[in-house]
């Protein structure tokens, strides 16, 4: 493995300034707590006085708590009531959680789950097993929401203009507009939301329309295409993508990343050991024709770096409807292999166009997929192309010139934020001045919501009565799990106002009557049957099943009703058809750089700002914390002139806006990618900027109309320098070998290729007799050729272990506490290097070097192999850390967690410790869920099954990378894994014996394009 | 024997002519009674004392924000306060061994140092002492965990954790230091006792002195006391740096886990605490006149000793550095290479300066036998000691094994100023001792005189 010197150019990164998170809560903490604290300076009962009965009680307690004042000194405590059940409620065993099926949306998209709720409140979301779209799995951001339900920050109460009201004031208010609308049949209406999919909404919108005809409905979301492909990556064994991050974004990538990586290892394993192959299936291949290196092009096995701009003549170049030969050599060279190996795929390969590309590319796809003949195979296709795909600037322009023209009366905006994610030639926010009412219904206080007239909560969907769909079209129905924090309604509720003037109905009533008539056939478009086929008995039995199970039989393969919102149907090109050029590519570009726009990875359009663990959650590639970057290309730096960590001033037809760069090897050159979702203005404690600075990393100041995902004539100039907060540093694997790779085509011929790739010390080494694991031996496989670097398991990890969030000036000291991190690094040449990724959590060694040396014990060897760490016995010596090779040990270098915010408190897992200050921890294998399947099977007088426990991290992977067992079970999942021939363990040489091993990771490259790859480091 | 040369280098003398048993007791202990406090000690103390205020507010607002304040991290876990509590209490190596191997080895001229040095050393303990418990998350805690006191849940502390190893080694230490420097300060005292002229000071030294007479029977008892506390003190020169050293050692990071560490740390040691005596000793002198009793001698013979130490250091640094590259480790190879040109490359270098180069200058007896030449070189080999704990700490731990978690440590403002308020400890510490106890041991001073010379040709 050749090593690239890049850190050359790496800055150091060194500095104190920077923002300080759940620490400072505490001194920022307000309202609650010194609320009950100024109560408590008053005697309890004091209101009493004026009441003549209980003024006699009250002089009795005023004696009784003279008579105890010097117990109780001063610091009374809160008073705290423990009340029994009247009526136990059924199930309910205090001290087991209980798991709900529902789902929640992303940019309107169903993402099912179970969530864990521990005697009413949730605590965890773990994705619905039997739902397709899941597969038992869930991305960052559904992990994440769990955080955002408890935000002290979101929106608390219906405010009209800043005041606070009721929502019968918003009612009525509604009413009146209503009223108005009336007399012009609603011209003066407007709507405004992401895409829809919810049924019941659906359908509460036809009602509006056909009581306001002339109100129009306008879709705006900043970052999401609307889906109107399905693919099937199980099926496919040649993948090309076109600017496509199937694997890290979008909300089917989690079905996506499970079909994909099982083909992956289909190919690798089958003929070694037979664990988990499909003889039948070859592993896949996967071409990324990408600009922004993303995590799907670190999976490729061969990328070509292509400006975003060039991606259509990629594409044209692929379906021979091309000028001829492509300007670079190697991209020709590139583009003729990846078209014979599709010619040789037929109904087998896939090509899949990206979000971030215009129409013509998705045309190009499609004609592309069907002259293979992969529709139908591989990919699905929507009958109706949503209108807002073809031009998806198109609907928003067209209301901010009815606001600026004054003809917007009324306008609705649900749940999106179009004054900070609107494209800045239109000046939304200038004009949504000259609209008569404005209604904002929103999760937090936002740039939208400030500037409207009525700011409704809006409910966060784990406190919320709806239904939504999932990308496969399957709809899920939407149960609380806790009744709303704060005055929050959902959507329905809202539009309910508008057709029902006295606005009664709750979102369940709404819901459950619309699903009692789809049962009973009297909405168009359902068929609802039970799984096997038949109708359910009543209305009653199906909506008992359909909550239980998470979703509604047979909706999936219907897809037919209300793809997005099913207004026009879109005049979508014939297959094979010649796609019309975009503009942007007719044009080259004349002078400058190419920008291209990206959503932030953690906290996409900015929504997320204010959520600590997307904040705090490293993104893909960069590590970087906490702040958004402008990605560039090692050459366009070296051109320029410009380092890790430099500031630069962006400008964009005359727009201009402040990113720090990163430089990201493998991104095409002549290009920066400016992600957008920083740079807010009215946001939460956690979202808000530290430095001024940071206030201008705005992308969206640079994002027009005409130039949604790129365009050219950027001019970047250095101002200045930044402290970029990363969680690791070093890219380079130092011919160590963390990562063991190999194609699949060598591992074949010689399957002990892995293990030359290491030294493992013999077993003898010790004079000390083995111990015997007689009980469970728990043991971890991660297979880092499924592994897409997602890290969703370290926000898996934060939700179910109480981890605290430490801040951007704690992160850039180097004291996160993720128990699990997703290691990064490249190989292979600067301008496109092999990218890897490898999830890192407590290896917990046999030989563990940890244990050793702490003076008081306070981390010890379970019976079971566990590496044990005892927070109570724990001095914070450190030395644990110190001599631990993976580094995976955390400390609570201060107060880290958060005790002071009363609304994170019912967040808190209740199965494991809340750690303080001064205590180190890390990861225990989720030991309170081995715990609790060991009482289960104890019960049951039998031992745990193989599958019973699964850590949070094995649970929400995406690709099923982590699984975890008994390794005295020779039948398990986790030892038939550990019996393949690409089996490591991780520094093996130091003879630690960790009991957390890798399978290696495996590449399938074209022999065609295989470059002569120097051989791989090895030992002999 | 062969006769010297004229031209031969004649050795100053352990005391300058002309003293008796009189002028050596008037001058030593007229520092302590009678005399008049000199300005330099008021200036000195004031600062050491304001120096000592910020090393209290710095670990006054560590007990109430947490370790967190300084610049220590993953994967860099000990920062300042393990260097520091490896610097001080190397430092405290000379005193031991000036007063237990050299007393053992009949060296005459230890005599007019050997009392401050041993002050130094049970100073400089004190200050160490204080690192392993601040540097703690939960002092609190660990202040007696790591201690094996019975208790009803049978928990003890971990015997196979060397920091476990390092509370017997150190707290052994300083309670053998401490009897030691008293049982020697005896016979002072009552000498003090018997010389003061108020009240206090008499009650205050007489029961110090522990009734002491002088008879022959307390003589005896007396060198029977102090020779086996000389025995037991010497094992300790060599085991206390052994043990700590162990602390890293024992630990299998690259640049730790290394077989020479004993050795290598004990030289260290008595390196550090060589220089940081003739620290002492060269302003000592002057502010006290007494260069009469610390003379040239003493100078040049430390000086030779820090010299020799000096040189088996850099032995140790050679080797190091040899078998990073001869072992065909991959990371004992990068570790070397790392220190030599990673990022911390100017510590490494510094102290090569420091530790190496620098005490070259003592193969000159020119420089030998100029105080403030001696000074110049000690001050240096006081900072090449702290970097090369720094060295060994920090670029080793900084980036070991997995490249994903390598990072960067940087001492704080608190570090420093707990670091730096140590050495206002110590000096205030330091100079209290000097104004209240005899900074030289009078009654073994006075064997020096030529009188006692006298006395025991008379009685042969």
């Amino acid at each position: 493995m050749s090593v690239m010197d890049f850190s050359a150019i790496r800055s150091r990164l060194a500095g104190s300034e920077g923002r300080l998170y759940w620490r400072s809560l505490g001194e920022l903490a307000d309202t609650a707590q010194f609320r009950e604290y100024l109560h408590r300076e008053f005697p309890e009962q004091a209101s009493q006085w004026n009441d003549p009965q209980g003024r006699r009680h009250f002089l009795k307690l005023m004696s009784a708590s003279l008579a105890l004042a010097g117990v109780s000194a001063c610091t009374k405590q809160p008073p705290e009531k423990i009340v029994p059940y009247v009526r136990q409620p059924e199930d309910l065993v205090p001290g087991r959680p209980l798991f709900f099926a529902t789902a929640i949306p992303f940019g309107g998209v169903a993402a099912p789950v179970l969530v864990e709720s521990h005697e009413g409140h949730p605590t965890k979301v773990e994705g619905n097993p039997q739902h397709p779209a899941s597969m038992g799995s869930t991305d960052t951001f559904t992990q994440a929401s769990i955080l955002t339900l408890y935000d002290p920050d979101r929106s608390q109460a219906v405010l009209y203009r800043g005041e606070f009201r009721g929502w019968g004031d918003f009612l009525s208010g509604v009413k009146n507009a209503v009223l108005d609308q009336q007399a012009t049949r609603g011209a003066g209406l407007r709507f405004l939301s992401e895409t829809i999919t919810s049924p019941t909404a659906l359908e509460q919108i036809s009602l509006i329309q056909r009581a306001f005809p002339q109100a129009k409905w306008h879709h705006w979301d900043p970052a999401i295409r609307t889906a109107d492909a399905v693919y099937h990556f199980d099926k496919a064994d040649i993948v090309v993508t076109l600017d496509a991050d199937f694997l890290g974004c979008g909300p089917a990538s989690v079905r996506y990343s499970r079909d994909f990586a099982a083909r992956r290892r289909a190919g690798a394993d089958a003929e070694h050991n037979g664990a988990e192959g499909d003889a039948a299936k070859p592993m896949n291949r996967l071409y990324a024709i990408e600009s922004t290196p993303s995590l799907t092009g670190a999976k490729a096995d061969h990328r070509l770096p292509l400006r975003a701009s060039e991606i259509e003549a990629a594409a044209r170049a692929l379906s021979g409807s091309g000028s001829g030969s492509f300007s670079n050599q190697d991209a020709q060279k590139f583009l003729d292999a990846v078209v014979k190996d599709l010619q040789a795929h037929r109904g087998t390969s896939l090509v899949v166009a990206g979000d971030y590309q215009p129409a013509a590319v998705h045309q190009l796809a499609r004609a592309l997929n069907q002259t293979l003949g992969n529709v139908g195979s591989t990919v699905t296709y929507a009958a109706a192309a949503p209108p807002e795909n073809a031009e998806p600037v198109a609907s928003l322009r067209e209301l901010t010139q009815a606001m600026d023209a004054g003809q917007v009366q009324v306008l609705v905006i649900l749940g999106s934020n179009p004054v900070f994610t609107a494209p800045a030639d239109l000046k939304f926010a200038e004009k949504l001045s000259k609209v008569g009412l404005s209604i904002a219904h929103t999760t937090h206080p936002d740039e939208t919501s400030s500037l409207c007239h009525w700011a409704v909560p809006e409910a966060h969907p784990l406190e919320s009565w709806g239904d939504a769909r999932a990308f496969d079209g399957t709809v899920t129905i939407m149960q609380p799990l806790i009744a709303p924090l704060y005055d929050g309604r959902t959507a329905i509720e809202v539009l309910a106002a508008f057709i029902d003037a006295q606005g009664g109905k709750s979102a369940h009533d709404l819901v459950r009557d619309y699903w009692t008539r789809a049962h009973a056939g009297q909405v168009a478009g359902w068929t609802i049957t039970d799984p096997t086929g038949q109708p359910f008995k009543s209305a009653d039995s199906m909506w008992r099943h359909v909550l239980h199970d998470g979703w509604v039989p047979g909706t999936g393969a219907q897809g037919s009703q209300g793809e997005g919102r099913g207004s026009t149907p879109a005049a979508v090109a014939a297959p094979g058809a010649a796609a019309p050029r975009t503009a942007d590519n007719a044009t080259p570009a004349t002078g400058g750089l190419e920008i291209i726009f990206r959503p932030d990875p953690t906290i996409w359009d900015g929504r997320f700002a204010n959520n600590g663990w997307l904040q705090e959650l490293p993104k893909p590639l960069t590590k970087i914390t906490w702040d958004p970057s402008a990605w560039i290309g090692l050459r366009t730096a070296e051109e320029h002139k410009l380092n890790d960590g430099d500031l630069i001033e962006l400008k964009f037809r005359g727009n201009t806006a402040t990113l720090p760069v990163a430089i990201v090897p493998g991104h095409p050159d002549g290009a920066v990618t400016a992600f957008f979702g920083y740079g807010r203005e009215r946001t939460g404690r956690v979202g808000q900027p530290a430095e001024d600075v940071a206030k201008a990393f705005n992308a969206y100041r640079l994002r027009t109309s005409d130039a949604l995902w790129f365009g050219s004539g950027l001019e970047i100039s250095k101002v200045g320098r930044y402290t970029l907060a990363r969680t690791q540093e070093h890219h380079l694997m130092e011919e160590r070998n963390p990562v063991r790779e190999a194609n699949i085509e060598e591992y074949r011929k010689d399957p002990e290729v892995i293990a030359h790739l290491g030294e493992k010390p013999p077993r003898t080494l010790t004079l000390i007799p083995e111990w015997e694991y007689t009980g469970y031996k728990w043991g971890m496989s991660i297979d880092l050729t499924a592994c897409t670097g997602c890290c969703t398991c370290t926000v898996a990890c934060n939700a179910e272990n109480n981890i605290p969030v430490v801040g951007k000036d704690q992160v850039n000291r180097g004291r996160e506490i993720h128990w699990i991190r997703v290691d990064h690094y490249f190989s292979g040449m600067v301008d496109n290097p092999e990218t890897f990724h490898q999830p890192v959590p407590c290896m917990q060694c046999e030989n563990a070097p940890c244990e050793l040396v702490c003076p008081v014990g306070a981390t010890t060897h379970s019976a079971e192999g566990l590496n044990d760490m005892v927070y109570n016995r724990c001095v914070g010596t450190r030395y644990c850390s110190n001599n631990c090779p993976y580094k995976v040990r955390r400390f609570n270098f201060l107060l880290y967690q958060d005790w002071n915010t009363s609304s994170l408190e019912p967040l808190r897992n209740p199965d494991v410790t809340v750690r303080s200050r001064g205590v180190m921890e890390k990861c225990t294998y989720c030991v309170q869920r081995i715990n609790y399947a060991r009482i289960d099977a104890k019960r049951e007088d039998r031992k745990i099954h193989d599958g019973e426990v699964v850590p949070a991290c094995a649970a929400a992977c995406p690709a099923d990378a982590i699984v975890f067992g008994d390794l005295n079970d020779p039948e398990s999942r986790v030892t038939r894994l550990k019996k393949l021939d690409r089996n490591y363990g991780l520094l093996e040489d130091l003879n630690t014996r960790p009991r957390t091993t890798y399978l290696a990771s495996l590449r399938n490259p074209n022999p065609e394009l295989e470059t002569a790859r120097p051989a791989a480091t090895s030992h002999d | 024997m062969i006769n010297p040369t004229p031209a031969t280098y004649e050795p100053a003398p352990l005391i300058e002519p002309g003293h008796t048993f009189g002028s050596i007791t008037d001058k030593i202990a007229g520092v302590v009674i009678g005399g008049r406090t000199p300005l330099t000690w008021f200036v000195v103390v004031s600062i050491g004392l304001m120096v000592m205020g910020m090393l209290g507010l710095a670990v006054t607002y560590l007990l109430l924000k947490g370790v967190g304040i300084w610049g220590v991290n993953i994967p860099v876990g000990w920062g300042f306060a393990i260097i520091n509590f490896v610097w001080w209490i190397g430092i405290g190596h000379a005193g031991t061994l000036i007063s237990a191997i050299l007393l053992l080895l009949k060296q005459g001229w230890r005599t007019s140092i050997n009392r401050f040095a041993e002050g130094m050393t049970i100073f400089a303990v004190m200050c160490a002492g204080l690192f392993p418990l601040i540097h703690t998350g939960r002092p609190w805690l660990a202040a007696y965990w790591l201690f094996p006191y019975p208790n009803s849940m049978s928990i003890w502390p971990q015997f196979r954790s060397p920091l476990i190893w390092d509370v017997f080694a150190v707290s052994t230490y300083f309670t053998v230091s401490l009897l030691f420097w008293y049982v020697g300060l005896i016979p002072d005292l009552a000498t003090l006792r018997d010389k003061a002229k108020k009240r206090p000071q008499q009650i205050i030294y007489g029961m110090l002195s522990l009734g002491w007479r002088g008879s022959a029977r307390h003589w005896q008892r007396y060198e029977h006391i102090y020779l086996l506390l000389a025995g037991l003190s010497t094992p300790l020169v060599l085991s206390v740096h052994t043990v700590v050293s162990f602390d890293f050692a024992i630990g299998i990071i690259p640049g730790w886990h290394a077989t020479i560490f004993p050795p290598y740390f004990v030289a260290g040691a008595i390196y550090a605490g060589f220089a940081m005596v003739l620290t002492l000793a060269i302003p000592l002198r002057k502010i006290y006149g007494m260069e009469d009793f610390i003379t040239l001698r003493h100078l040049e013979n430390m000086a030779k000793v820090t010299l020799v130490t000096g040189l088996i250091v850099a032995y140790g640094y050679i080797s190091e550095a040899f078998f990073g590259f001869y072992s065909a480790n991959k990371y004992e190879g990068f570790m070397i290479w790392n220190r030599m040109t990673g990022p911390y490359w100017y510590m490494y270098w510094t102290l090569i300066f420091c530790n190496i180069l620098t005490p070259q200058w003592l193969w000159i007896r020119k420089v030998r036998t100029t105080p403030m030449l001696i000074f110049a070189v000690v001050m240096v080999v006081n900072v090449g000691m702290w970097l090369e704990r720094f060295v060994i700490v920090v670029t080793s731990l900084h980036r070991d094994f997995l490249p994903s978690s390598w990072g960067m440590y940087y001492g704080t403002v608190w570090d420093w100023m707990t670091f730096v308020g140590t050495l206002g400890m110590f000096i205030t510490l330091f100079f209290l001792f000097i104004r209240f106890l005899p900074m030289i041991s009078i009654f073994e001073m006075r064997t020096m005189a030529p009188e006692a010379k006298l006395k025991e040709s008379e009685g042969h």
